[in-house]
Formats: C-alpha cells, sequence, structure tokens
C-alpha cells in the first residue's frame, strides 16, 4: 500500500502568473508529498496566495504544470479542484452562522435519498467526519454561529474532508485562534497527516511554522527563494531568506522609558467582563497586555475607549478624574484607540486613504484642540489645515499607496494599519491603545508598526499594547501586564519570559506550551 | 433527537405565535367587554379568507426574502392573475382548467423575468421587481377600468366559498402550500442552497451552489404563489378585478408579514410557518377592531405600530447575540 502512493501528492512546475503585464509568479516549483505538511512564507505579497488559489482553482497559470495525485489538472474554478480533492480553508470561515454544522459541511453537496435531502446520513457523516479528527464532542444540529472561533475551524476543515480532500490548503489558519486554541489546531493537522493528507499551510506566524512543517518554501516577488527542511533550518536564517536582509534587531530600542508622570490610571475598573482592574498608564511607556483571547484584554481596551465603557471604578487621565462613556468623550479627552479588528472596525474599506485617515478628526477634533467654533470662514481654513496635517501624517508613517485617493481596500493590511494610525494621531492623542497592531500583517510592516509605536512612546505619549504574539509582546513593552477571567493577574517586568506570561495568562504555576 | 427535533422547531417557529395568542386574547377580551364575541362563525370565517389571500402571497414572498432578494412586483401579479384567469374562464366551468394554468404560467413567466433582472443583470431587486411592477400597472391602467371577465361558477363555489366547517377551503389551501414549501426549505437541495444563498452569498457559491439558478427558482415560486392568491380572489369576486391587488397592498403587506414572522429582512433565517404566524396577527388585529369598529386610519396606525415592534424586538434579539 505505502509504496505505491506517489512520491508527491501535488508537483508544480513552473508555474508564472502575470496580471496586466507585472509577473506575480515567476516559475515556482512546489512539491507536497502524502501526509506532509509543507509551509509557504513570505512577506504579503510576495505571491503566496496568488499561488494558493492557482493550486485551487481560482486562477489558471499562465506557463507550468500543476500535478495532482500523478495527473496533470488544468482546473476551471474552485468547484472543479474541490471535485479533484484540494480543499481550500481561507482566513476568513466559509461558514453560514445560522445554518447548523451538519448543513454548513454538506452544503452543495448534501447527501440525498429519493430526490430529498437526507438529514440523518448528514448528521451521521458528519459525526463520522468529525470523529476522524478527535471532535467527538462537537454537537452536529448547533448553529455554527454559537461555536467558538476554533471548533467553527474544526468545522471548517471538516467541510473539506466531507469532499474526500486529499490536499488541504490552509491560509493563516491561526490567525483568529487563541494561543490555548492553537494547541487544538496542531493536534488536527497532526491528525490529517496520520490520515495521509497532504497539507499546504501558509502562514506569517513562524513559531507554528517550526512546530508543524516538515519543509518550508520561502516566497518573495513571485520567485520560489529556496525550499528548506525545517529540521535543519534556524529561525534568523528564514527571517533573512523571507525579507532578504538580517533582522538582527527585531525589536526597536526602549531608550530610558518609564519614567514619566502617570498619565491614566484606573482604580477599580469593572464592567460586564471586567473586574477590579487596577493599573497605572505612564507618559513614554508601552505596557504590554497579555492573557488568553477572552480574558478581558480587548475588554479592557474598549473600556478604557469608552466603546464598553466601566460601569465601575475611577479613570483619572493626567489625575484628574473623567468619564468614557463614549468612544467620542474618549477621542475627545485625547485616548486613541487601533483596533484588532481593521476590516470591521478599523477601515471603512471603500473610501479613500485621505477620507480614512480624515475620519478621527473630522468628527471630533476641531473641538478638542480648543479652537472655538469661529466664522464659517475660520472653520474652512481649519479644515484645509487639517487635510494638509493628515497628508504630512500619512507621509511620516510611511503609508504606500497610489495616490490618497486609492481606496483603502486596495491596500495591504501594513499599509492599512499605518493609515488608521495617522487617523488617530491627527488628533493628538496622548493615549494609544494597540489591539493587536501586528495581526495578518507582513514581518517587514511589522517591524514598521513596532518602530512607529516605540517613536509615539519616546515622543511622550502614553501606549497601552495588546498582543496574542508573545515574542512581540515581550520584545515591545517596557512593562506588561496579564489579564485572566477579567482581571489583572500580574504584573510583569521588561525581562520577562514567555513561560511567566502564560503562567499568569492561564493561571496555574508554570506551564510551558508544547 | 427529540431535543433536537425541539431546537429546529423553536428555531424555525419565531415569537410570532406567542403574540397572535396574546393578541387574540386581548382582542377577545376587550370585544366581549365592548359586548361582542370575536370567534362567531362570521368573524372566524371572514378572518380566515383574509388569511388566505394575503397568506398565498406572503408564504412566496418568504422564499424570496430568505435567498436575500425581494419582490415588490407581486401586488400587481395578483391583479393580473385574476384577470387571465377571469377572462379566460368567461364565466364556463369547461376552462376552469385552462384558466388556472394560463394565470399561473403568466405569473410564473413573470416570476421568471423578475429573477434574471436580478441574477443576470444583477440589478438590485427592490428596483428590478419595483420596475417590473410598474411595468405592469401601465399594462393594467390602461387595458382595465374595471372588472372584467368573470370566473367559473364551480371555482367560486369551491374555492371562494365552500369550507370545511369554519375553516374555507383556500384556508386549506394556504395550509397545503405553506406545508409544501415548509417541505422545499427543508429538505430538498434548493432550499438549503436558498437559505445559504440568502446567508451569505459567497459562501454558497464557494460550496458550488449556482446561486443564480436557486434565486431565479426562488422568484419563479414567488410569483406563482402571487398568482394562486390572484385566483383565489378572482373566485371570491367572481370576476377579474385590476386594481385588488393594489388596494389589499398585497406587496408591502406580504413583506410586513415576512418580517413579523422573524425571517431576517437580509435573508438567510426564518421560514414559511412564522409567515402564516404573521399573516394571521395581521388579520386577527383587523378583524378585532372591525369589532370594534374603529375608525380605518387608526387601524392602519396600530398596524405600523405592530410592524415596528416586532422588527424592534427581532433587532433587539441579534443585537444580544453580537455584543461585543
Amino acid at each position: 500500500m505505502v509504496d505505491r502512493r506517489p512520491a508527491s501528492l501535488l508537483a508544480l512546475r513552473g508555474i508564472s502568473k502575470s496580471f496586466l503585464g507585472t509577473r506575480v509568479l515567476d516559475g515556482v516549483d512546489l512539491d507536497v508529498a502524502p501526509g506532509e505538511v509543507h509551509a509557504v512564507v513570505g512577506e504579503n505579497g510576495a505571491g503566496k496566495s496568488t499561488l494558493m488559489k492557482v493550486v485551487s482553482g481560482g486562477y489558471a497559470p499562465d506557463e507550468g504544470s500543476v500535478e495532482f495525485a500523478g495527473r496533470r489538472c488544468v482546473f476551471a474554478g474552485p468547484r472543479d479542484a474541490q471535485r479533484a480533492g484540494i480543499g481550500i480553508i481561507h482566513q476568513e470561515f466559509n461558514l453560514l452562522p445560522e445554518r447548523t454544522v451538519a448543513e454548513n459541511v454538506f452544503l452543495g453537496h448534501e447527501p440525498l435519498r429519493r430526490g430529498l435531502v437526507d438529514r440523518r446520513q448528514m448528521r451521521a457523516r458528519t459525526e463520522r467526519l468529525l470523529a476522524s479528527v478527535g471532535e467527538r464532542a462537537l454537537p452536529v444540529d448547533t448553529p455554527v454561529g454559537r461555536l467558538g472561533v476554533a471548533q467553527q475551524q474544526v468545522v471548517e476543515i471538516v467541510k473539506a474532508l466531507a469532499l474526500d480532500a486529499r490536499l488541504l490548503i490552509m491560509d493563516e489558519p491561526t490567525a483568529a485562534l487563541a494561543d490555548h486554541e492553537v494547541e487544538l489546531l496542531y493536534r488536527l493537522v497532526r491528525r490529517l497527516q496520520d490520515q495521509g493528507i497532504g497539507l499546504l499551510y501558509v502562514s506569517h506566524r513562524l513559531t507554528e511554522v517550526f512546530d508543524l512543517s516538515s519543509r518550508i518554501t520561502v516566497v518573495k516577488d513571485g520567485r520560489r527563494v529556496d525550499t528548506l527542511r525545517t529540521a535543519d533550518t534556524a529561525a534568523e536564517e528564514l527571517v533573512r531568506l523571507m525579507v532578504g536582509r538580517e533582522m538582527s534587531t527585531l525589536y526597536p530600542d526602549r531608550a530610558g522609558a518609564g519614567d514619566g508622570a502617570v498619565r491614566l490610571a484606573v482604580r477599580g475598573g469593572g464592567n460586564r467582563k471586567l473586574r477590579d482592574v487596577d493599573l497605572q498608564l505612564r507618559a513614554g511607556e508601552v505596557l504590554g497586555v497579555g492573557g488568553l483571547q477572552g480574558s478581558g484584554r480587548s475588554a479592557l481596551a474598549r473600556a478604557l475607549f469608552g466603546a464598553v465603557p466601566f460601569t465601575t471604578g475611577e479613570v483619572t487621565l493626567d489625575g484628574v478624574p473623567v468619564r468614557l462613556r463614549s468612544p467620542r468623550s474618549a477621542t475627545r479627552a485625547g485616548i486613541a484607540y487601533v483596533t484588532e479588528d481593521r476590516k470591521g472596525e478599523g477601515i471603512v474599506a471603500r473610501q479613500s486613504v485621505l477620507d480614512n485617515a480624515l475620519l478621527a478628526v473630522r468628527a471630533v477634533a476641531a473641538n478638542r484642540s480648543g479652537r472655538p467654533a469661529g466664522t464659517a470662514r475660520a472653520a474652512g481654513v481649519a479644515r484645509g489645515g487639517r487635510a494638509a496635517r493628515v497628508r504630512e501624517l500619512l507621509a511620516a508613517v510611511d503609508v504606500r499607496a497610489a495616490g490618497e485617493d486609492q481606496e483603502i481596500r486596495f491596500l495591504s493590511g501594513g499599509n492599512q494599519q499605518k493609515v488608521v494610525l495617522a487617523r488617530w494621531l491627527a488628533v493628538d492623542p496622548v493615549v494609544l491603545l494597540f489591539d493587536e497592531p501586528t495581526r495578518g500583517i507582513d514581518v517587514g510592516a511589522r517591524s514598521a508598526i513596532h518602530h512607529l509605536v516605540r517613536r509615539l512612546a519616546r515622543d511622550g505619549a502614553a501606549v497601552l499594547m495588546i498582543s496574542s504574539d508573545l515574542p512581540e509582546l515581550i520584545g515591545m513593552s517596557d512593562r506588561m501586564i496579564v489579564m485572566r477571567d477579567g482581571r489583572v493577574a500580574g504584573e510583569l517586568p521588561a525581562g520577562a519570559t514567555e513561560p511567566d506570561v502564560l503562567a499568569l495568562a492561564v493561571g496555574t504555576g508554570r506551564e510551558t506550551p508544547a | 433527537m427529540t431535543a433536537a427535533a425541539l431546537r429546529s422547531a423553536r428555531r424555525s417557529v419565531p415569537g410570532v405565535f406567542v403574540a397572535l395568542a396574546l393578541t387574540l386574547v386581548v382582542g377577545w377580551l376587550v370585544v366581549a367587554i365592548d359586548g361582542g364575541q370575536l370567534f362567531n362563525q362570521s368573524t372566524t370565517v371572514s378572518l380566515l379568507h383574509v388569511a388566505a389571500g394575503l397568506g398565498l402571497v406572503a408564504v412566496g414572498q418568504t422564499l424570496v426574502v430568505l435567498g436575500g432578494s425581494l419582490d415588490l412586483s407581486v401586488a400587481y401579479v395578483v391583479s393580473l392573475s385574476t384577470l387571465v384567469a377571469a377572462e379566460t374562464m368567461n364565466g364556463r366551468d369547461g376552462a376552469l382548467l385552462p384558466g388556472i394554468g394560463l394565470a399561473l404560467a403568466v405569473s410564473a413567466a413573470i416570476g421568471l423575468f423578475n429573477g434574471l433582472l436580478v441574477t443576470r443583470l444583477r440589478i438590485n431587486a427592490f428596483i428590478a421587481t419595483l420596475g417590473v411592477g410598474l411595468l405592469l400597472k401601465g399594462y393594467l391602467d390602461n387595458g382595465y377600468d374595471g372588472p372584467a371577465g368573470s370566473t367559473s361558477p364551480a371555482l367560486v363555489q369551491t374555492l371562494g366559498y365552500q369550507r370545511v366547517g369554519p375553516v374555507p377551503v383556500s384556508f386549506l389551501l394556504l395550509i397545503a402550500v405553506t406545508g409544501a414549501c415548509w417541505f422545499v426549505l427543508s429538505r430538498t437541495r434548493f432550499g438549503h442552497h436558498l437559505v445559504a444563498v440568502g446567508g451569505d452569498p459567497q459562501v454558497a457559491r464557494l460550496s458550488g451552489v449556482r446561486n443564480d439558478r436557486v434565486l431565479v427558482t426562488a422568484h419563479v415560486i414567488c410569483a406563482l404563489c402571487a398568482g394562486l392568491a390572484g385566483i383565489y380572489l378572482a373566485s371570491r369576486l367572481g370576476s377579474g378585478a385590476p386594481r385588488v391587488g393594489t388596494e389589499g397592498l398585497y406587496d408591502l403587506e406580504s413583506i410586513a408579514a415576512v418580517v413579523i414572522g422573524g425571517t431576517a429582512l437580509a435573508g438567510g433565517r426564518g421560514g414559511v410557518i412564522g409567515t402564516v404566524g404573521g399573516v394571521l396577527l395581521l388579520a386577527s388585529i383587523d378583524a378585532i377592531f372591525n369589532q370594534l369598529e374603529v375608525d380605518a386610519f387608526f387601524k392602519q396606525v396600530i398596524r405600523g405600530a405592530v410592524i415596528i415592534v416586532a422588527v424592534a424586538v427581532y433587532a433587539r434579539r441579534t443585537l444580544r447575540k453580537a455584543a461585543w
């Protein structure tokens, strides 16, 4: 049996693809063996997603061949690739929240009996598929919307398996998962491997790439830079191949930070999701906030931003009590919030870069800077001044766009984030709250954002930064607090290690991730 | 199994029936205090007749709304269908089946046209079906000043006026159509795909659903239901009536009933049973106010309030689910 399996499940040879004269892929080779996890890494715009779309039938390559399970394939569309046995799991889930697990898994190919949908068979087969990936506890009659993110991902994977997928493409599968949920995904990936399913694993998180894959292909500017055996590869080497330069100092220097005056203080803050939060945030420091998803990290930022306000406790800004009862009042007080959900809450996708950057200043700024309303003419001047100011900021944070009138949805994640940042800088904030500022952003842009955050702190802003990425949290913070069950579980100094943070987050003495 | 069935029942049969029961109890009390009787033979029969006409349209409307679309042309389809049926029959029982057949065929063709406008030309359903409705209105206004044709007496006697106890045959027809639609939604691929298309067209497409075909089918069924309502109205009136659909406000009332019945206006959630509840609720309010001899304008105010409250209640529920 085993020796009759083809050496490669998927073999790409010399794949090239151009859009409007621009070569996005240039002669890429790639092999995936049955039961192998093959990671594909590279910066955003390197051509990873185009490559994945070629494999999953979204694009036809201009040159080169796709061989799957020993046969040469030309896919007419995603449906074709699905039928051949290639499943793709997108970053955003393709599930219907109102429909049950079983209905979602068999959407588009419901089992029939005498021409009618056979619900019993649908449920039974879903249960069997769930069991095959070790998820016996997942109820098949529950609407998917009631499940947690990790469970939804299981459903998504099972949905691909229901089509007898032999190759699964996972595009940033952990982007939405909390740390402990990532463990579940690891287990699932290993089970899929045991079944002989090949996996193409696209991720920005190098930890995962090293934990899971046996080979890593690095893509840069549409070319395959190298394919490495994971066991023989060091993280630094990989990063160097990805960005084409050594990233010796991954995180910016903290230069004498943390001695500033207390800017923002919370005493006994609480609401539906938070209890007894005491917190001091100093001018010039980056205070990291760690914790598992749902531990109250984002709830804390949202409370400080007035989005879901504190119902108890007291907040002072520069020693003066403030009431943060809405984002508007918080913005007026000088607090800015960069959300973790960039697409949903951060950007107005179909508006221009400039309009996005002007959003906050248009809404509230005039009053905050203490200018009297004044005459219509004065207001006009102020408006012109505003746009000029925002343009400066866009340049200062180094937004790369075709122009300020380009719709923001066409920008990369990193550039979108910079626009969001410029929007908040335009209102001269004294406190900046960052929630997962580099989620889904490639290595190069990440570093740029890190430097921006540090520069803001150095210029005297008080920065609070939430991150699930422990190296980032530790690398950036002057001080860390760790949330657990809506409380501050503890505080850690700059030198703390990943196990220190995790121990506080999980609440046991010491617990290290596998 | 039973627990699951119960859960899914609770999912598809929303609070509209609670509201209906409350309305009937309160209405019965108020009417009783006023010295009347809400549930005598004639009021019950007329309530069910009202419900049958609106119900047929609203059940069809439910399907398109579930699919994320909308049909504003139904009122004109109803009117046209009464005319096609009555003029074809022209008082002859022998032309009964051709009359029904032709009326349904014309309706289905309009539904097909609606569906193609929405899917192939990607015209917003609101605009597309409004436009088709206005086209039909032009034809009706131009060709007819008043009632025309004559419904076959056999149809008038059966569908129009025959009853089983207090229940009109037309209401039994509504129950049958509702049952069929429920079955289609829960047991056929088309039904599953329709709800998927309404829930998230992108997800449906990527799962291999042929979105366009599904939506066109839904539009055809919706128009067929409106056509059926027209045939029923022709059997009540004895002739074709060029303005019966618009005077009955079948377009907006059908959408109101769908929404009161718990179907999300954006699609992807809901069902026909809730819609029947919504129809009965609207018809009951009508019956109660008729009994109390309330001013017709005030009646409209109350109906408006009921629709707003219903939508507000559903919106709050979704809000609670999505709270962050």
